[in-house]
């Protein structure tokens, strides 16, 4: 996809949007309606959104370099064409032998699971967030301001 | 098309985010990169969901827990490279080599 290889970082970002609705539209063909509405919420709404705002803050006209890519880029096509061609091997020789049809996830089901199975993680990981929203704001915050307080 | 090209799309993207990390000289680039291999395991993992059903949908469980770990991870990362990019007034990797001297 043209997400890595567009030169405007910016063609970047909209391709990478593009690429998140597509894939929202597999986990709803997938049966997994739950998934398919996270990822238009988290990724589509709030990944994007704070990309391209990154991008707006930070793009101040050093767009037009030479080359967007750095000097091991044949290093990297040939360990990703490894990597791709491995796994891609190991799919298509392995004899699954599941389901032909996909199977749906309600919701419900899905629900219940977060709430009892996984009740653990599920905590931890909003423990998680809140010390990753403290951090961007430790990190974000203007070195200045340390100053003006002191 | 049963769980090959679901499990194929996913390599694909897998390898389209190693190569943009690797290749790629913007950090904000990297870090979309980053989002497209969190993202490919995603589709791995809701693929194995829908056509090997666990007992308590753990997949698609484990797919929701990887979108909230990526949004965490994306929000530190970006507040990183604006801080790096407020400091060094650039967002090429290759000039990060104040630690190498």
């Amino acid at each position: 996809m043209a997400v890595v290889t567009l030169r405007n970082i910016i063609h970047s970002a909209i391709a990478m949007m593009i690429c998140f609705g597509s894939l929202a539209g597999m986990y709803a063909l997938l049966g997994a309606p739950i998934v398919a509405a996270a990822q238009v919420l988290i990724y589509l709404g709030a990944i994007s959104v704070l990309i391209l705002f990154a991008i707006m803050l930070t793009q101040a006209g050093d767009a037009n370099l030479p080359t967007p890519f750095h000097r091991q880029v044949p290093i990297a096509i040939v360990v990703t064409l490894a990597i791709i061609g491995l796994v891609g091997w190991a799919v298509v020789q392995t004899d699954w032998g599941l389901a032909a049809e996909a199977v749906s996830a309600n919701v419900d089901a899905i629900a219940i699971a977060l709430f009892t199975d996984f009740a653990l993680p599920f905590e931890i990981i909003s423990l998680l967030i809140l010390v990753a929203i403290i951090g961007a704001i430790y990190l974000a915050r203007r070195p200045e301001e340390d100053e003006r307080a002191n | 098309m049963g769980i090959e090209g679901y499990l194929i799309v996913s390599t694909l993207l897998f390898g389209i985010g190693v190569f943009g990390f690797m290749a790629r000289r913007n950090a904000i680039l990297m870090l979309i990169s980053i989002e497209l291999m969190f993202n490919a395991v995603n589709l791995s993992l809701v693929a194995f969901n829908a056509y090997l059903p666990p007992a308590n949908n753990a997949g698609a469980v484990f797919a929701l827990m990887i979108m909230a770990v990526a949004a965490a991870e994306v929000t530190v990362g970006l507040a990183l490279v604006i801080a790096i990019i407020r400091t060094r007034q650039t967002s090429e990797v290759d000039q990060y080599s104040d630690l190498k001297e």
